[in-house]
């Protein structure tokens, strides 16, 4: 009998979402969908505040990732007020942004790898679910499980010192920043006790990538065919061709490393990049017009990052990005699993550049604010931990929204995710009669090697756990298992 | 009887005061360091008892300190647990009569009604909210009137005037629809030292100056470096609602 399987909620993962793969009568996967469940709405409800409060409403959507939104706002603000993108805020402006901005990169990269998606690797995607969770990981792995949750806090209290607060800060406003960093703030990071300091954080970002690395050297077969799938890859890049995450230019390649999008301005994205609704998710489809809804997807995020960019500006991580680089002989990565490799590369360098930045004077400078002429639209791009962040506001000649876009990193991997899921379907459930628990947490690995932000894609409330329902060819449900 | 002016001897909470007979009594109790909420209130400007904070018991009777002028033998209490419920009500009143949405407005920190929430350790307000639909005025090019937030105090109509004492705001509407506004005959000379006074007169975030928002870092408001009624109480005063 033909069946459909419903995995809800996928844990794990921030937000809500849920997994349906819906099976014949010969137990072939014919069909398997990631639905996002929930909806939000801030761009409906953000339409006739003020333009200014946008960075500090917006970041709303999202507890973990806030300080992308926050930016990404205030750089499309920073076009309205007149301050140009990028480089036209003052030095101190720009430093301190970039300083809380790969903070948050730190913070998130680390909670991610460590609580998220450490248990996989540790215990194995099959082992039972009781110890394959962070609580598992530090029974059997203290220091990794300290070292995660410290390097969180320093991140953490780094965006404290640059936004005010850890979660939801008030830091960057349109033209600039409301406060630069302080001597005595710069000194308790650069003279902290161990282990928080940034020197310290870079130690153990390299100590992460060792970690894995070596789970790499022996599980090679894993970590290169699961959820292997060719896609475009889209992310900022700096000018010269560099990993920059705070600002750059869109630069797209497809599988091979052709480059379809070539450092487009990103004030443009929306001649570039068009969206897709399909009626069974409320996230939508973003996809690369040239190309049209069928083959214009594409993936972002740490791996499509270093698909992307041409080096990374710092040494320590520019050393690992060339040995990670070497494993597909210079070509572009198309290995899901390689997406936590590429995460703690990145980790490195925003150690690297936090470790820079606070011994940078600018960051005690006085100019805060820039303004210029005004206009009535802007776009802010910024690459947030789980990919690139778009945000386009249009305001009246009141000062007041009256269009707000946002495509968020988790939205632009949803196409992805949707592969991902029904390539581990096709795997690990073709032919099988019986549906279990490692087969469940399969199709979740693969999605949360993305490191999805249900909630921020969806603009949707909660956390988020996975269903998996098992349909008949009637599509009557037959069976129906529930994580979270 | 005493003469208006005259010193004459009053008890608050217990304790024998010297004051001038004809002193509001809010301005009797911040003299002598007793913190009296208030919201309506503003020091030098007639008082209304509009939001009536600064209700308080005079010879068992419950009166608005801010509009009550102190007469000889008065027995007055202010801060019995009836005192501090009524008052808690009122401020959950205002807050499900509104839209206040603290954690994105950007005058928390700096506001009064947001700063009494926190002194009565208000959580949940026990009355339903009302949500009601009200709109942001945004076309005076320097000030945004954000209905949503607005208590009706009337301190912006009290306070900002011209040379002549004409009111630059002025209520329009009735009922549950009045609202402030803009008094259209003088709204050319409204600049912008008018509109900050305006926006420092506002207990809360229903008028804001345009573009320039979120310009004080978190932890530097006003608020947060000192908690509203300590600039008036002794550190031996005890707290509202200790008894």
């Amino acid at each position: 009998m033909a069946q459909k399987i419903t995995i809800e909620p996928v844990t794990r993962v921030e937000g809500h979402g849920k997994v349906t793969i819906h099976l014949d009568e010969e137990g072939n996967v014919v069909r398997s969908r990631l639905h996002i469940v929930e909806f939000r709405g801030f761009e409906r409800f953000i339409q006739g505040r003020p333009y200014w409060e946008a960075p500090v409403l917006v970041q709303r959507l999202c507890g973990i990732c806030p300080v992308s939104h926050h930016l990404a706002a205030a750089k499309a603000l920073d076009v309205v007020v007149g301050a140009g993108t990028g480089h036209g805020l003052s030095h101190t402006a720009e430093k301190v942004r970039r300083l809380m901005h790969y903070a948050q990169i730190f913070q998130s990269h680390a909670l991610h790898f460590f609580h998220l998606a450490s248990p996989d690797l540790l215990f194995g995607v099959d082992a039972d679910p009781k110890i394959r969770n962070i609580i598992g990981v530090a029974r059997v792995n203290k220091g990794l499980a300290v070292q995660g949750v410290m390097m969180r806090k320093f991140g953490q209290e780094l965006i404290q010192a640059t936004a005010g607060k850890k979660i939801h800060g008030t830091g960057a406003i349109p033209g600039g920043v409301n406060k630069n960093l302080t001597e005595e703030e710069r000194d308790a990071f650069t003279k902290g006790a161990a282990p928080m300091n940034p020197g310290a954080m870079v130690v153990w970002a390299e100590e992460a990538i060792d970690f894995f690395k070596q789970y790499y050297k022996k599980n090679r077969e894993f970590i290169d065919t699961f959820s292997v799938f060719p896609s475009n890859h889209l992310s900022l890049v700096r000018k010269d061709g560099a990993l920059d995450l705070y600002h750059g230019n869109i630069r797209a390649i497809d599988s091979e490393g052709k480059v379809i999008l070539h450092d487009v301005d990103y004030q443009e994205y929306f001649n570039y990049i068009h969206e897709e609704v399909r009626s069974w998710s409320y996230m939508k489809f973003p996809y690369i017009a040239e190309l049209g809804e069928a083959d214009g997807w594409y993936r972002v995020g740490p791996l499509a990052r270093l698909n992307t960019c041409t080096f990374i500006p710092t040494p320590l991580a520019q050393k690992e990005f060339e040995q990670y680089k070497a494993n597909t002989i210079g070509k572009p990565n198309n290995m899901c699993m390689h997406t936590h490799y590429a995460r703690l590369i990145e980790l490195l360098h925003a150690a690297e550049v936090i470790r820079d930045l606070l011994n940078d004077p600018d960051l005690q400078g006085n100019e805060l604010v820039r303004r210029g002429e005004k206009k009535h639209e802007g776009v802010g791009v910024i690459e947030a931990p789980r990919g690139t962040l778009f945000h386009h506001y249009r305001i009246n000649d009141n000062d007041q929204i009256e269009m707000a876009n946002l495509i968020v990193s988790t939205t632009n991997n949803n196409e992805p995710m949707n592969r991902a899921v029904n390539h581990v379907a096709k795997t690990m459930m073709t032919g099988k009669k019986e549906i279990t628990e490692p087969m469940m947490n399969a199709v979740e690995v693969a999605i949360r090697a993305y490191d999805p932000c249900l909630s921020c894609a969806t603009h949707a409330l909660g956390q988020m756990p996975l269903e998996v329902s098992l349909f008949d060819a009637d599509d009557q449900m037959i069976d129906r298992k529930k994580k979270g | 009887m005493s003469t208006n002016g005259s010193v004459i001897r009053i008890i608050i909470d217990g304790k024998e005061y010297l004051s001038r007979s004809g002193v509001y009594l809010i301005d009797v109790a911040r003299e002598n360091r007793i913190f009296i909420p208030t919201l309506c209130n503003i020091s030098g400007v007639k008082p209304r008892g509009a939001c009536r904070m600064c209700t308080v018991s005079v010879n068992g009777r419950y009166m608005t300190a801010c509009t009550t002028p102190v007469s000889e033998g008065m027995e007055i209490k202010t801060n019995t647990p009836d005192l501090h419920d009524l008052r808690k009500a009122i401020l959950e009143i205002m807050f499900v009569e509104g839209n206040h949405i603290c954690p994105v407005c950007e005058k928390s920190g700096n506001c009064d009604l947001q700063a009494l929430a926190y002194r009565f350790q208000i959580l949940v307000p026990r009355f339903p909210y009302s949500f009601p639909k009200r709109t942001i005025d945004a076309e005076n090019p320097l000030l945004v009137k954000d209905h949503n937030r607005c208590i009706l105090c009337k301190r912006c109509i009290r306070t900002i005037k011209d040379e002549q004492g004409r009111s630059f705001f002025a209520f329009r509407k009735r009922g549950h629809k009045l609202e402030i506004s803009i008094a259209h005959h003088l709204k050319d000379h409204l600049n912008k030292e008018i509109a900050q006074r305006a926006v420092d007169v506002c207990p809360t975030g229903a008028l804001l100056k345009k573009e320039s928002g979120y310009n004080i870092p978190i932890s530097e408001r006003k608020y947060e470096r000192t908690p509203i009624g300590s600039e008036i109480e002794s550190l031996k005063q005890s707290v509202i609602g200790d008894q």
